[in-house]
């Protein structure tokens, strides 16, 4: 619709040009009169053309690329994804729109150069040729208008986009239980935050401004050829088609390759890792010759699949470039027959050169930007994935009351993790007053730390029932719950901040002196000295301190809450005998006397507790306290024998 | 990175100056390219002037024309490939050369330096630095030398032609340039803002998913995803005018180009206009061969500019890469004897030592053990443990005093000879990812299957490597894999069974080990001290109550020695740590 009235300006100058030009009326009989109606044809050609086309080709390389990305087809979640796209249906329709004007334009600057040619100089008309030059400015300066607001929109409309998707997998990712959280790991969610994020937005930025010009430059190219001239343009029609071949021939080839080379650099990367970590234990046995030995051999291995794989892809513009001038050349000889005919003029020949060079730029940008999409697409993939994963654990609505008769029971509870083949924990019955202390022990995987987890109802049970003041868990709304719970968790985490905003994560309200008080108890009063004060700052993760340090604050954080019941999960593993058995003092002179449970595999941790847990393999050894344990069951004599020697019993 | 510039190139040639052959050969053939390329234009350009219009086409000039033009688009394009392969086959092995010199460096670096630099940063210097610096400083010399071959041909080329049009050209091309860095200039800042905020956010990230237990367990996340949107409400504002801002740059310069092309075909056809008729007329080719040039000619100024970012990257990462290959290496002690195998007495004589020149930590530390003895060393984490297995196997050397093995000073035995004396097992189990048999023969690679298997046998681990998947072919993944601590612990055992050494040093494991695996690790630890001289960083009861000498360290120091019932009766730090246990 644009381009018809621009086009106008072709016929216009010479319906009343009363001189005639030198290659006269013979020898240039008919295209002037006959163009517009011929140009609006094309247009529509083109425009129809253009949308049949695009989404087959688009769908066809796309399925090329999901088999070499591994991405099953009925995994394609995208979809869900787009939802978050909502607030941008203006920006998603505008911004295409605003680059496809712009690419229009691009297509018809050759063939206002044709008009200079061959009426501008073929016939000496200067101001024609000055108007000419100025639509030619007038384009660009449009042009550069179009495709600043498309950016605009596309920039808006990604990153708003992304802003939107960033926030539900947050929120989402919050919600999850541990279930998922030890399926999924850490290290992928955090992947999933940021990396995909990133490629998400620059997927839908490159697709908003892109996908549809590129293939539009292409066949605008070739359309508007064959208005020029039917029987050349048959040329474009070819050269488009074997360019797209050998592109997408030598990306498919490379593909596959570049994968090689990531394992190799996955090797590399995994010996130098291992040559740093394991540096005391490589210079103990003096392999540092071997190590360098290997080392070599990988890297060689690396160097050698690089050069293959560069070569190949190397190939791309000389290939490319060979076919675009061959084309030209057949297209200059062609042309020469069709002008001594006078089917043609030289004008349009020059045109028809300059359309050619058009394809080429813009075939190669589309082979970069669908391989790119098909990255943004696995990994928007990836994200829908997670948003699609339910949490397994769903709050109840009861609030636990701040007192009953039990502080916790377990009534012949059992916990399997999901996909696990035998139960971690199984039928565990025991019930716990307020201010008694429990001890649990057992070697690893004997399932001490899946026991204490069911109690803040981080898992649930597959059999029988856990209460917490007489509550069933799975009845209790989640926050009311855990906030009668104080946990001290087998790794110390700490986050960014200051000492005071860290234990306030125990109890947002408590004072100053409540905290200091917490502190005291936890034995943790030297480390917030060390640090300055409550105001010291900890950096990410607790870094700047040791692991007895860490685990401190960790116990004191727990204790800020005054908690109903108190977990410690082999939390006194950092701390050295000494301050472990101060804590274990100052914990039974708390004036909340909770429930403490204290997991451990040391006997020295828990030898004084009220009553002791002996757990073998999830199945409940003995209870008892540690004289009668060392009478009764064997798994506890066989622990205590091991670490104290048979003298201390 | 400025102050090191220089050098930095100077050391870049000597890694460089290997393929000096190839590369000057890249040069030439770039140059050839780019002039053949220039050419073709022109070629075609003459082509066209011969088709003046119907009836007056000469075809014989076109088809020698046209058949010089696919020899001279032929000769670039395999020159370029040509090109192409030497560039990417020197990259390649430049990139592997730094890689073998920085792995082999890294082998003689000092435990000082490979202790106070983290792992992941001395990994990211060999991998990705080096990438890095191969991709942009030889990717980026091809490109800036191309680019500049090209300006100078098309101006030669253009100035033949017709100097007007080539003024024009010559003249409006710089503003592009300008607009170019008058947008990168104006966005650096937010770009700043943009990379700031999401450092921000990832680092909130990545330690709320890692401790999403801590927060779960606290019921933080509400709070968390407030202060999640505020960052996330940030981003989206810096991202969205950085993007915008940042991507301003192609359409400006295209609009400046479509402007140049404006120009040309103006100039161009005017000067056709007047020249038609005269005896040298502009033709309509030269004018469809200059505005090709136009069309080309910003480019290679857009991609030196470019290039220029990268090559100041590359450097950077190249700077970072040297000053790994410079850090001083271990003293040689190629001079030194080796120490033959050791009877096991081992003597501190007046030892001192610091990490910190400016903390001292163990002063006049005199310590003897005979052969066979036991010394325990016990203390609160973080006292100090390990420096003495550190001074023990040379990781660090002593500052003042010396350690004397079979009265010969360690400092002047080679370290190789001094440590096949010293057999270790380290609390922090690191296994290679390898088979188990290539782990438990990692310091003997020539043991035979029977003794690989008797030193299994030896540390206890014979019968659950049995029941791998795969037995002693297992391989096992990174970071010991699917086995458990206690497992991987028996494995390093085996690894020192192997070639039993007659000094060892042990540090016992306080993590999580299921009883069963406990009592076997005992057992084998208690074979393989026997008649051993051996160092025990302790934490069981037995061990302390049977060693020969304890020392109890505090804070770097060691405050008490002696055997278990003399510290007891001297009631100090011996004494309340051991009773505090009980």
């Amino acid at each position: 619709m644009l381009c018809a009235p621009l086009l106008g300006f072709h016929p216009r100058p010479h319906e009343g040009s009363a001189p005639r030009p030198r290659k006269g009326a013979a020898l240039d009989p008919q295209p002037f009169e006959k163009r517009p109606a011929k140009t609006l044809t094309c247009v529509c050609f083109a425009l129809i053309s253009f949308f049949v086309l695009l989404p087959l080709a688009v769908a066809f390389s796309g399925n090329i690329c999901y088999n070499y990305y591994n991405v099953p087809k009925e995994e394609i979640y995208l979809k869900k994804l787009l939802k978050y796209m909502k607030g941008y249906i203006k920006e998603c329709i505008l911004g295409p729109l605003f680059k496809l004007l712009e690419a229009l334009l691009e297509l018809l600057v050759p063939l206002v150069v044709a008009a200079v040619i061959d009426n501008g100089i073929a016939r000496g008309d200067r101001s024609y040729t000055v108007r000419m030059c100025l639509l030619l400015v007038g384009f660009g300066a449009a042009g550069l208008a179009f495709s600043l607001t498309a950016q605009y929109f596309a920039a808006k409309a990604s990153v708003g986009f992304v802003t939107k998707v960033r926030h539900a997998l947050f929120k989402h990712i919050g919600e999850l239980s541990f279930t998922e959280h030890d399926e999924l790991g850490a290290s992928t969610l955090i992947t999933r935050m940021t990396g995909d994020m990133e490629q998400v937005q620059s997927g839908v930025n490159l697709t908003l401004r892109l996908l549809l010009r590129s293939p539009f430059v292409v066949f605008g190219a070739m359309i508007t050829a064959f208005t020029v001239d039917r029987k050349c343009a048959m040329i474009f029609l070819y050269v488009t088609i074997i360019l797209l071949a050998v592109v997408f021939a030598i990306m498919l080839i490379c593909i596959p390759l570049y994968k090689k080379v990531q394992k190799k650099l996955d090797s590399v990367t995994l010996i130098t890792k291992e040559d740093l970590t394991g540096v005391r234990v490589i210079r103990a046995f003096c392999r540092e010759k071997e190590e360098t030995e290997d080392f070599r051999k990988r890297n060689a291995g690396l160097c050698a699949a690089q050069e293959f794989v560069g070569n190949i892809s190397l190939m791309m513009n000389p290939v490319t470039y060979i076919i675009i001038n061959l084309a030209v050349i057949i297209l200059v000889h062609n042309g020469a027959l069709r002008v001594e005919t006078g089917d043609l003029t030289v004008g349009e020949v020059v045109a028809l050169y300059n359309l050619m060079s058009q394809i080429l730029v813009e075939v190669i940008k589309l082979a970069d930007m669908i391989i790119s999409l098909t990255k943004s697409i696995a990994c928007g993939n990836r994200i829908q994935a997670v948003l699609d994963t339910p949490s397994s654990i769903i709050s109840g609505s009861g609030t636990v009351p701040a007192d009953s008769g039990y502080a916790v029971e377990f009534i012949g509870a059992g916990l399997r993790y999901k996909d696990a083949a035998e139960n971690a924990v199984s039928d565990v019955t025991l019930a716990v007053k307020k201010g008694e202390t429990i001890g649990i022990i057992g070697g690893t995987g004997s399932g001490k730390s899946s026991l204490v987890n069911l109690i803040p109802r981080f898992y649930d049970t597959c059999s029988g029932e856990v209460r917490v003041n007489g509550v069933n868990v799975k009845n209790a709304d989640l926050k009311s719950l855990r906030s009668r719970i104080g946990i001290v968790p087998q790794k110390a985490v700490l986050f960014k901040g200051t000492i005071r905003e860290n234990l306030l994560r125990g109890n947002e309200n408590a004072s100053d002196e409540e905290i200091m008080l917490a502190a005291k108890t936890a034995q943790a009063l030297d480390v917030i000295r060390v640090k300055g004060g409550l105001d010291g700052e900890i950096e990410a993760g607790g870094r700047d301190l040791s692991g007895g340090q860490r685990q401190r604050l960790t116990i004191a954080r727990a204790l800020v809450r005054r908690p109903d019941i108190l977990i410690l999960d082999d939390s006194s593993s950092a701390l050295d005998q000494a301050t472990d058995a101060a804590l274990r003092r100052s914990l039974r002179e708390t004036d909340f006397s909770p429930a403490v449970f204290i997991v451990s595999q040391r006997i020295a941790s828990i030898a004084h507790a009220d009553r002791i847990v002996v757990l073998d393999d999830g199945m409940v050894a003995g209870i008892g306290t540690n004289e009668e344990l060392l009478g009764s069951c064997d798994v506890y004599r066989e622990i205590y024998l091991s670490q104290l020697g048979k003298e201390a019993v | 990175m400025a102050k090191g510039g220089k050098s930095t190139l100077k050391r870049i040639m000597a890694y460089v100056g290997r393929y000096r052959f190839p590369m000057v050969l890249s040069v030439i053939m770039a140059a050839c390219q780019v002039g053949l390329s220039l050419y073709v234009p022109i070629l075609i350009g003459q082509a066209i002037d011969l088709i003046v219009g119907a009836g007056r086409v000469d075809f014989t000039g076109i088809r020698v024309i046209l058949l010089k033009t696919a020899a001279a688009a032929a000769g670039a394009a395999a020159l370029q490939w040509c090109m192409n392969l030497i560039n990417n086959r020197v990259t390649c092995r430049v990139v592997r050369d730094m890689r073998n010199s920085a792995f082999e460096k890294l082998n003689t670096l000092p435990l000082s330096y490979l202790d106070s630099h983290p792992a992941g940063e001395t990994v990211n210097r060999l991998i990705s630095d080096a990438d890095q610096f191969s991709d942009g400083l030889l990717m980026g010399f091809t490109r800036f030398f191309t680019g500049a071959v090209t300006i100078v041909g098309t101006l030669f080329f253009m100035l033949s032609i017709n100097v007007h049009i080539a003024l024009v050209v010559i003249l409006l091309t710089p503003l592009s340039l300008f607009i170019a860095k008058f947008i990168a200039k104006r966005t650096y800042d937010m770009f700043l803002l943009r990379s700031r905020t999401k450092a921000e956010q990832t680092a909130f990230i990545d330690e709320m998913i890692s401790g999403h237990k801590t927060v779960a367990a606290f019921g933080g996340e509400e709070k968390n995803l407030i202060r999640f949107d505020e960052i996330n409400t940030r981003l989206e504002k810096c991202s969205m005018s950085a993007t915008f801002f940042s991507s301003l740059t192609n359409p400006s310069t295209r609009f400046l180009n479509n402007c140049i092309y404006a120009g040309v075909a103006l100039t161009g056809a005017l000067i056709c206009i007047s020249t038609a008729g005269s005896a040298a007329p502009f033709t309509v080719g030269q004018l469809s061969c200059f505005l090709s040039y136009a069309n080309q000619y910003t480019k290679p100024f857009n991609e030196i500019s470019g290039v220029i970012t990268e090559l100041q990257n590359a450097l950077a990462c190249a700077s970072r890469l040297f000053e790994l290959l410079e850090e001083t290496s271990e003293q040689s002690d190629s001079g030194n004897a080796d120490i033959p195998h050791a009877k096991g007495d081992v003597r501190f004589n007046d030892v001192s030592f610091s990490y910190q020149p400016d903390r001292p930590l163990i002063e006049g530390l005199d310590i003897s053990a005979d052969r066979g003895q036991r010394v325990a060393i016990v203390g609160p984490t973080g006292c100090g443990k390990t420096t003495i297995i550190n001074l023990l196997m040379r990781f660090y050397d002593v500052t003042g005093g010396e350690i004397l093995i079979d009265g010969q000073d360690i400092s002047a035995v080679t370290r190789s000879s001094l440590r096949k004396n010293f057999g270790m097992v380290l609390q922090d189990t690191w296994l290679k990812t390898g088979t188990v048999r290539e782990n438990i023969s990692f310091g003997y690679p020539d043991a035979t299957d029977e003794e690989i298997r008797a030193a299994a046998k030896a540390a206890h681990a014979h019968s659950f490597i049995k029941r791998l998947p795969d037995g002693y072919d297992t391989v096992i993944g990174e970071e010991g894999g699917s086995l458990s601590e206690g497992q991987k612990q028996l494995l390093c055992i085996a690894r020192v069974m192997l070639r039993l050494p007659p000094m060892l040093i042990l540090d016992e494991a306080t993590s999580s080990i299921d009883t069963r695996t406990e009592v076997r690790i005992q057992r084998a630890f208690d074979e393989m001290m026997k008649g051993r001289t051996c160092f025990i960083v302790a934490h069981r009861l037995s061990t302390v109550r049977e060693a020969d000498m304890i020392l109890v360290m505090k804070d770097g120091r060691i405050i008490e020695r002696g055997r278990h019932e003399e510290l007891l009766k001297l009631d100090g730090a011996y004494a309340k740590l051991y009773n505090s246990a009980f």
